[in-house]
């Protein structure tokens, strides 16, 4: 508790407003006893530009697209409260895993990425970090109408109407809350945009990422992060 | 309650007094005795335990009501505490040394309706709402509709129906 006590003090110490404490330029003694100036911003994160994940040729494409319709590795991060709807998916009842479909623990891992429900500002920061830091090729599904227009939260001060100006989507499910059924559902429909070749709103983000940017800096105020979080 | 009430009311002064039912009673009091009485009834008479700390936004009498929920875990009874605060000049006192817990809940009124809460810890940081730089949503005066359309991109062509109206025309057209 003492030490929560303490960071009212840090806070003042903050030269950019914004900018967290762990990005701040710092200097670092190295062993051999010259100092080292560290710029996180810099030094731990990439500054170009993404590139795109161009499609290959003929039946090679139409290989790895199977390959990767067939085994979808979702990130494990709820967002609203649809996220009470994925749990089930593992169990015997819905099983996902017969679709080839799992849960993953981190953004690095996973390739598909379910909005489910709302998001506030402050979650749609956090989601924007973690899609950029999946590797493509990549998939968004966005669960329920919340993310399509708003939902009941449409006029709500803190949530976001519309995902598709922050996030490139490529399945809507709609409904309020969809059941694991319309998840399932929806993963297949996923699969055969995939096989088909159409899932590449990944691609489409990279292409328009300045619109992106612009629209997600517009509400995102304490713009604290790199730009690019890959 | 009425007994304890009455012996509040011969060492503070209580402007008013609502008993609600054997367990729970709301006593309102004026802004520099709260803390003081608040102290007192946790040191005296055992309302140890802090429930919640809630503010109502009053913009028709320009205030704000704070009000402290403690509660007795020895016969279990709750207590409001009710404060009037001035609106244009939201201030209290800090409370954090009686409850540890309170001051997630100062921070959060700060945030949110704009209240300050001098010297609590954290208060100043941002709590959900990160990066907020118009008026605080919870106050009644923020037009929560129009900022919504104006931040959000609301997408066109949202219409709502009437249930029974809707079901009318749907099941008998011709009426």
């Amino acid at each position: 508790m003492k030490k929560d006590f303490d960071k009212d003090a840090l806070s003042d110490m903050y030269k950019d407003k914004f900018l967290a404490p762990e990005n701040e330029i710092r200097f670092v003694n190295a062993p051999d006893g010259s100092i080292i100036e560290v710029n996180p911003l810099d030094d731990y994160f990439c500054q170009e530009r993404p590139k795109e994940l161009k499609p290959r040729k003929g039946v090679v494409e139409k290989f790895l697209n199977w390959a990767r319709a067939e085994s979808l590795w979702v990130l494990g991060f709820g967002t609203g409260c649809g996220s009470i709807e994925i749990p089930p998916l593992s169990t015997p009842r819905f099983d996902m895993y017969r679709f080839g479909v799992q849960m993953r623990a981190t953004p690095r891992q996973s390739n598909v990425f379910i909005i489910s429900g709302y998001l506030s500002v402050k979650t749609l920061k956090r989601a924007i970090r973690s899609y950029e830091q999946m590797p493509s090729p990549k998939y968004i599904i966005a669960l329920g109408s919340c993310t399509i227009n708003g939902g009941m939260y449409w006029d709500s001060y803190n949530t976001i109407n519309r995902l598709d100006h922050y996030l490139p989507v490529d399945v809507y499910i709609a409904g309020c809350m969809p059941r694991p059924e319309a998840l399932l559902a929806g993963f297949g429909k996923l699969k055969e945009l995939i096989k088909e070749g159409k899932a590449e709103k990944a691609n489409e983000y990279i292409q328009n990422l300045d619109w992106y940017k612009a629209n997600q800096k517009k509400i995102i105020k304490d713009w604290n992060m790199p730009d690019y979080n890959w | 309650m009425k007994q304890l009430v009455e012996i509040i009311q011969n060492h503070f002064p209580i402007n008013d007094i609502d008993l609600r039912k054997k367990s729970l009673a709301f006593i309102s009091i004026h802004q520099n005795q709260a803390i003081p009485l608040l102290e007192w009834l946790k040191t005296t008479h055992g309302y140890k335990a802090f429930v919640l700390l809630t503010a109502v936004d009053w913009i028709e009498e320009n205030r704000f009501q704070l009000t402290y929920l403690i509660s007795n875990p020895d016969n279990f009874t709750e207590l409001g505490v009710r404060v009037f605060i001035d609106r244009e000049k939201a201030e209290m006192v800090s409370a954090h040394h009686l409850w540890k817990s309170i001051w997630v809940y100062q921070r959060e009124l700060k945030e949110m309706f704009g209240i300050n809460f001098p010297n609590s810890p954290r208060v100043n940081e941002s709590f959900i709402l990160e990066g907020w730089d118009t008026i605080p949503p919870y106050r009644r005066d923020f037009d929560t509709k129009q900022y919504s359309e104006e931040t959000y991109f609301p997408r066109p062509g949202r219409s709502t129906n009437d249930p029974a109206k809707h079901m009318k025309s749907k099941l008998y057209p011709k009426d």
